[in-house]
């Protein structure tokens, strides 16, 4: 017995409370009725995303895809496409013209929000067989720079992309490598800046995990591009997979002649060494990166002079981020022209970005740049889990900002983040909901800012650690207003006087939730609240005598114990021990538990 | 292998790629899929390996099955994450894939040609590779 037909049903949460299982229960009625039973095997499915035209359902192999199906299209499904073999066109989904991404390669978009280019190959080949890369076109692009092209072909290939450096500040590609080109000198290195350290960030872990060949290719095109013979990756020591496969890869690509001396016999030598991080935040700023990779303690120095003249052991060298580089490979195989179709007019391509937080389906999603946030967030990522009330998206990590419900819209560009006071950064995203306090984040950025100011410079150094002890005044309720003033003020000093974008964009965290949430700040330091109950020194839990019916729930769930009270009687709670942990507040099911 | 010129790579390429829309590898038909990246992995994707390889050997599949790994699928939250490849069956994405569940994605999927309920999703976007 052999299905002919797979109805898949969305039974995801977006699409059960959309009737999912109705419309699963009434297709199997309707097969049994229309004695198709053997034919077809429905079959409930997670979510599909794209809940907003929920609920979906895909039949295939046909692979057609009906959105907005009701429980009564039943019938009609099974009567045309499992009895008769043709789909049932009024379901099927048109594409909306206005929320039409940016793409414009033809045949890509089907229903998909999101475009794989530097994720290709992730989760499709075996990133430890470098055959399996060779398969999909992998160093086709290293063979035509190498027998085709010369550098400067190479670099107006680079132009007519587009590309722009993925790393976050957004530098065009081909300007930086032909700077160095066009640097004097005999030795130059290439060096990829591997050392995401972004809270929430794991885009390049993952390219490397699952494409590491990739990043050799398009580094080896750099090498012959800018004619340097030496390339380094920098790479997080936490990173232990990646950094594993990066091994076996550049081992594979040495056997096989594409690494190492006469590449393919074309007289052209590069070799690629790994580098470990110790894990230092500010080792991701390229100048900072370039003193450790020589062995120095990882401090940036100032620019210029610009690495393309004067980076590595002084010599002109390309830093790019892993990103970068990968969608270098994808570029000089397919044509820049095929490139610059997707995305914007200023911001070409796509842009990974790794969605964690209060967000129902976390991962790793990759979409063409002028993608809104709400696609996103609400498509992509499937909304708010548990139902919650949407905040804002901090993009950028501790460089960036937040993002709120007003800004959804926006397509995503360097320019439009740049305007709303957040960054491209490298592409964290951290959801959050109404049970997030804004100051809570801040706190929390600065501190992240504060442990790894290098301390070179004294705006960084000082300023990291005044605004951090300002917000935390304003979590314990012992601010006065005038602090608000101070932290723009800090913050707006620290950047512009900060040596380096970590100390230049640690306040950002800071300055857009003033800007964005001034009210839940004032309301910390006025009225000694946190609405969220994040900050624990404003949070008092009480029980309410009236509603408490003594079940004793609370005190069981309690880990200091600080509950106490006899059977079926109120409980107390003893506020001079209680941890404000919120577990009873959680546990109680009348309610008698208030936070305060 | 010894290094390659030119002339070979592209050989190497077009067998290789053949290989790939044939669809099989090494003479076997079906192929799983197990996705292993460190969030795989921290999710319980090598002891889903093993679950499915023994699995498959208890159910005297060795000679048609052959079990691969890949990279993050970007589908985090359902890890692990497990792709089948059958010939007459759809090619589908499995998530949430334990070790448990790797059983029955064998004796269901495999041996009676069925989908398994309330694990499947979907390929997050179009291969670009494939036009």
């Amino acid at each position: 017995m052999a299905y002919k037909n797979f109805i898949l049903v969305c039974a995801g949460t977006g699409c059960e409370s959309n009737k999912g299982i109705e419309i699963y229960e009434s297709l199997l009625r309707e097969a049994e009725a229309q004695g198709v039973k053997n034919d077809v095997q429905i079959v409930k499915t997670g979510c599909f995303g794209f809940c907003e035209k929920g609920p979906i359902v895909k039949v295939l192999p046909s692979e057609s895809f009906y959105v907005e199906v009701k429980p009564e299209d039943a019938k009609e499904i099974i009567a045309e496409q499992v009895v008769k073999g043709r789909e049932v066109k009024r379901l099927l989904y048109k594409k909306d013209e206005k929320s039409a991404s940016n793409v414009k390669v033809e045949d890509i978009e089907f229903y998909q929000k999101q475009f794989r280019v530097v994720l290709r190959n992730c989760g499709v080949i075996n990133p430890e067989n470098i055959d399996e890369y060779i398969a999909r076109d992998g160093y086709s692009g290293l063979e035509k720079a190498l027998f085709k092209m010369k550098p400067d072909d190479v670099i107006a290939e680079l132009k007519a992309s587009g590309l722009r450096g993925r790393g976050g500040a957004g530098f065009p590609t081909f300007m930086k490598w032909d700077l160095t080109k066009k640097a004097p000198g005999d030795v130059k290195y290439v060096v990829c800046n591997a050392d995401e350290g972004d809270p929430g960030a794991y885009m390049n872990r993952s390219t490397i995990e699952g494409d590491p060949h990739s990043l050799l290719e398009a580094m080896a095109i750099c090498g012959y591009t800018i004619g340097s013979h030496h390339g380094y990756i920098y790479i997080r020591a936490e990173y232990p997979l990646a950094v594993e496969r990066l091994k076996i890869a550049i081992k594979q690509a040495k056997d096989y002649g594409l690494l190492g001396k006469d590449i393919l016999g074309s007289g052209f030598d590069f070799d690629i060494e790994i580098r470990l991080g110790a894990g230092a935040f500010v080792c991701g700023e390229e100048t900072a990166l370039l003193q450790s990779l020589e062995g120095k303690r990882g401090m940036p120095t100032p620019k210029p002079p610009f690495p393309a003249n004067c980076g590595l052991w002084k010599k002109p060298t390309v830093i790019n981020n892993v990103e970068t580089y990968v969608n270098v490979a994808v570029i000089m195989t397919k044509g820049a022209a095929w490139y610059s179709k997707i995305g914007t007019e200023k911001s070409k391509g796509t842009k990974t970005f790794a969605l964690t937080g209060k967000i129902q389906n976390s991962g790793l999603v990759e979409v063409p740049m002028g993608t809104t946030l709400r696609d996103i967030v609400f498509d992509i990522g499937g909304g708010i889990r548990g139902g919650r009330k949407f905040k804002g998206v901090q993009t950028g990590g501790p460089s960036g900002g937040i993002i709120t419900e007003k800004s959804l819209d926006e397509p995503i560009t360097y320019e439009s983040l740049s305007a709303l006071g957040s960054m491209m950064g490298s592409g964290g995203m951290i959801i959050m909901d109404e049970d997030d306090c804004v100051v809570d984040i801040a706190k929390f950025y600065m501190a992240f800012c504060c442990d790894e100011s290098c301390g070179k410079c004294a705006p960084c150094r000082i300023g990291t650690k005044q605004m951090h002890a300002i917000l935390e005044k304003i979590s314990k309720g012992t601010a006065v207003e005038a602090d608000l003033d101070k932290l723009e003020k800090i913050g707006k000093s620290m950047t512009k006087a900060s040596l380096c974008m970590l100390g230049g964009s640690a306040a950002n965290p800071t300055l857009s939730t003033l800007k964005h949430f001034r009210e839940e700040y004032l309301e910390h330091i006025r009225d000694h609240k946190c609405r969220s109950g994040k900050c624990k020194d404003l949070v008092v839990y009480e029980i309410d005598a009236s509603k408490c019916i003594g079940c004793g729930l609370c005190a069981r769930r309690c880990p200091v114990p600080c509950i106490a009270g006899e059977k079926k009687q109120p409980h107390v709670i003893d506020k001079s021990r209680c941890i404000k942990c919120g577990e009873c507040f959680k546990a109680c099911k009348f309610g008698a538990v208030a936070k305060k | 292998m010894a290094k390659m010129s030119l002339e070979q790579l592209r050989k190497l390429r077009e067998e290789k790629k053949q290989d790939l829309t044939r669809r099989e590898v090494e003479g076997k038909e079906i192929q799983i899929i197990v996705g292993m990246g460190t969030c795989g992995i921290a999710a319980g994707a090598k002891e889903t390996f093993d679950a499915v390889v023994k699995a498959v050997e208890e159910k005297g599949l060795g000679e048609q099955v052959i079990i691969r790994q890949t990279g993050c699928m970007g589908l985090c939250y359902v890890e692990p994450t497990v792709e089948v490849v059958k010939p007459g069956m759809p090619t589908v994405i499995y998530g949430k894939m334990t070790k448990d569940v790797a059983k029955d994605l064998v004796a269901k999927h495999l041996v009676e040609g069925k989908l398994l309920d309330d694990h499947i999703f979907d390929r997050p976007a179009a291969d670009i590779m494939k036009k």
